[in-house]
């Protein structure tokens, strides 16, 4: 019912009026503007230019040898990258599918199937597992171990046992020469 | 005043225990508000929002702020460029000083011209001015942080004015700086002291506004509410009137963010603190001017410092220009006491409206001085301005509150309004 009484502002017995029609486009536009202005003061967390700017690495692998690791900082953070033996290289790839807790042929996580690079970083909590070096544990699977919580990997980095449920992650990566990768 | 009814069960029980939800409402929602109020009174609750942006930008610059010399200004710099929204973020902090200051002392001033300080209100007029002390402290160790030439320049001239105080003054300074000079551990310091300041401020304001509402705010016509019929709800009528002036302040606010975020700062603070180089000029800003005006009027030669300090005998003009200073600020705490007249509204008082303009024409010189460098004929006027400043608290309002005679104060504020209408 649109006659002038009940439009008129205010008008006490209409559910719908004039007033309640500007109270809640006027509303609308203030939230909007408050969830705009709100915005910036929550992005201004995210990484800054700075950091970003640091995101990428290149790696000269010329100097790894058969069957050494070297640990390269990306992104504050710790990346494996190893120079895989024959030995290793089979192993990785001879393993079944439906005997990994996180399915993932080795063919899928390499470029080059002598080098394995990946984030050190264990998918359980965090912390970085040993098998870097020849004089530390490596795990029953001959990759790599997790001390924290006892994550084996194996050696293409994939979780066989332990808390773990993930493989250890691959970043983004490619051959810029035939010896040098960019990661990021 | 009826105790509201909670529909909603939560906020019932919760209500029921601790009556929050009742007290929002009997404060900001049914509060009696007189309904005469103008649109100088929009400017207590537009400081308190300023005090919030201030405190939130804050926040958020600490995230990103380095407290030491080697790095504050790197890391300021840091922010306008590299920061997400940073630029926006500091833009917002810096020019919200100015914004702050330019609210409060619109304020200050519409207590002064509607005699707001007068009784039952003088506790809550001084705890305003204990705000105003702390807004200033708060600022010019903000105004340190990023650690420019104009940050480094204005700590050591301001903390020199402790070296004025006779005996302990070079103790003090070197217990302010925690060194020889202006350094590491006075960066630190101010960091910490500029952090926690607003919050000291901010509970002055509660205090402020509960002194507030205990005595009911002022009104134009300076006159007491008398019967219901004087007021109105403060919601929504003074709520969409201030948020209509809010809107207005964020249109002023915003002009000098987006397009002359610099407006009211010093170029040299863009260059890095540098201990041995002193500016051409150092100028503190703009807010601070009137008193650095005063500071500096004490010279020798000045006649007023040589009558009270007997030809210079009693103490040095450095020292009566700290104190005169200081003193300008804390006058104003006695300030209901000075004014004598029983009638609060200028409105009512032809001649102290005459001199109540006076009044702020002094301020607006003195600033004008304090910017400009210390030779004649700035030095002389500066002095004039001085000395009327004082003349004006110390001399003119008792004196005036005697003499005058004031117009016919309306019966009530609703006898107004009707008489106005017709």
């Amino acid at each position: 019912m649109a006659d002038a009484t009940s439009t008129a502002p205010g008008a006490p017995d209409e559910g719908e009026s004039r007033r309640d029609f500007l109270l809640i486009a006027t509303s609308t536009v203030g939230a909007t503007g408050a969830a705009l202005a709100a915005w910036p003061l929550i992005d201004q967390m995210n990484p800054s230019a700075d950091t970003l700017a640091l995101s990428s690495i290149e790696v000269d692998l010329s100097a790894v040898k058969e069957g050494q690791s070297i640990t390269v900082v990306w992104r504050k953070k710790p990346v494996f990258i190893r120079h895989r033996s024959k030995a290793e290289i089979e192993t990785a790839q001879a393993v079944k599918l439906e005997d990994l807790a996180d399915p993932e042929t080795d063919k899928d996580r390499v470029k080059k199937p002598e080098w394995l690079v990946m984030v050190g970083i264990c998918t359980h909590l965090g912390c970085i597992p040993l098998g870097q070096k020849d004089n530390q544990p490596k795990g029953e699977f001959g990759g790599w171990f997790c001390p924290c919580h006892g994550s084996h990997y194996d050696t293409s980095g994939r979780i066989r046992k332990g808390p773990a449920p993930k493989n250890l992650p691959v970043p983004p990566y490619n051959f810029v020469k035939n010896n040098i990768i960019k990661i990021g | 005043m009826t105790k509201p009814t909670w529909n909603n069960s939560v906020v019932k029980w919760i209500d029921d225990r601790l009556p929050i939800f009742s007290f929002m409402h009997e404060e900001t929602v049914e509060y009696p508000t007189p309904k005469n109020l103008n649109y100088w009174w929009n400017f207590g609750s537009l400081a308190g929002i300023v005090l919030v942006i201030m405190i939130i930008t804050g926040i958020i610059l600490a995230m990103h702020y380095t407290p030491h010399v080697d790095m504050a200004f790197a890391s300021t710099e840091r922010i306008d460029r590299d920061v997400n929204y940073g630029w926006l973020i500091r833009d917002i902090h810096m020019n919200g000083a100015s914004i702050f200051f330019l609210v409060v002392y619109i304020h200050i001033f519409r207590g002064m011209y509607y005699g707001s300080y007068k009784a039952p209100r003088e506790l809550l007029w001084m705890l305003g001015v204990l705000i105003l002390l702390a807004m200033m402290a708060t600022a010019f160790m903000g105004y340190v942080l990023p650690w420019g030439q104009m940050s480094f320049w204005g700590a050591t001239v301001i903390t020199n004015l402790f070296s004025a105080i006779p005996l302990v003054g070079d103790a003090i300074l070197s217990w302010l700086w925690g060194g020889f000079a202006v350094d590491n551990p006075t960066l630190n310091r101010f960091f910490s002291l500029h952090y926690l300041l607003p919050f000291v401020i901010f509970g002055l304001v509660f205090l402020h506004l509960w002194a507030l509402h205990v005595g009911k705010s002022n009104n134009p016509l300076g006159i007491d509410v008398k019967e219901p019929g004087d007021t109105i709800p403060f919601h929504p009528y003074y709520t969409a009137k201030d948020a209509f002036g809010l809107g207005v302040l964020l249109i002023v606010y915003a002009s000098f963010v987006f397009f002359s975020p610099d407006f009211f700062g010093e170029p040299d603070n863009y260059i890095e603190a540098n201990a041995l180089v002193t500016p051409a000029q150092i100028v503190p800003e703009w807010y601070l001017l009137p008193y650095y005006a005063i500071l500096r009027a004490f010279t020798d030669d000045f006649i007023v410092y040589q009558v009270i300090s007997i030809g210079g005998f009693l103490f040095s003009a450095k020292l009566a220009g700290v104190i005169a200073m200081f003193g300008s600020i804390l006058l104003l705490l006695v300030l209901p006491w000075l004014d004598t007249s029983p009638v609060r509204s200028a409105s009512f008082r032809p001649v102290y409206k005459l001199f109540f303009w006076l009044f702020i024409i002094d301020c607006i010189v003195l600033g004008y001085i304090g910017a400009k460098p210390a030779h004649e004929p700035f030095t002389w006027i500066g002095q004039i301005a001085t000395t009327y400043y004082f003349f004006h608290f110390l001399v003119l309002l008792p004196v005036l509150g005697k003499l005058e005679k004031p117009l016919a104060v309306p019966d009530s504020i609703s006898a107004a309004v009707t008489k106005s209408s017709t």
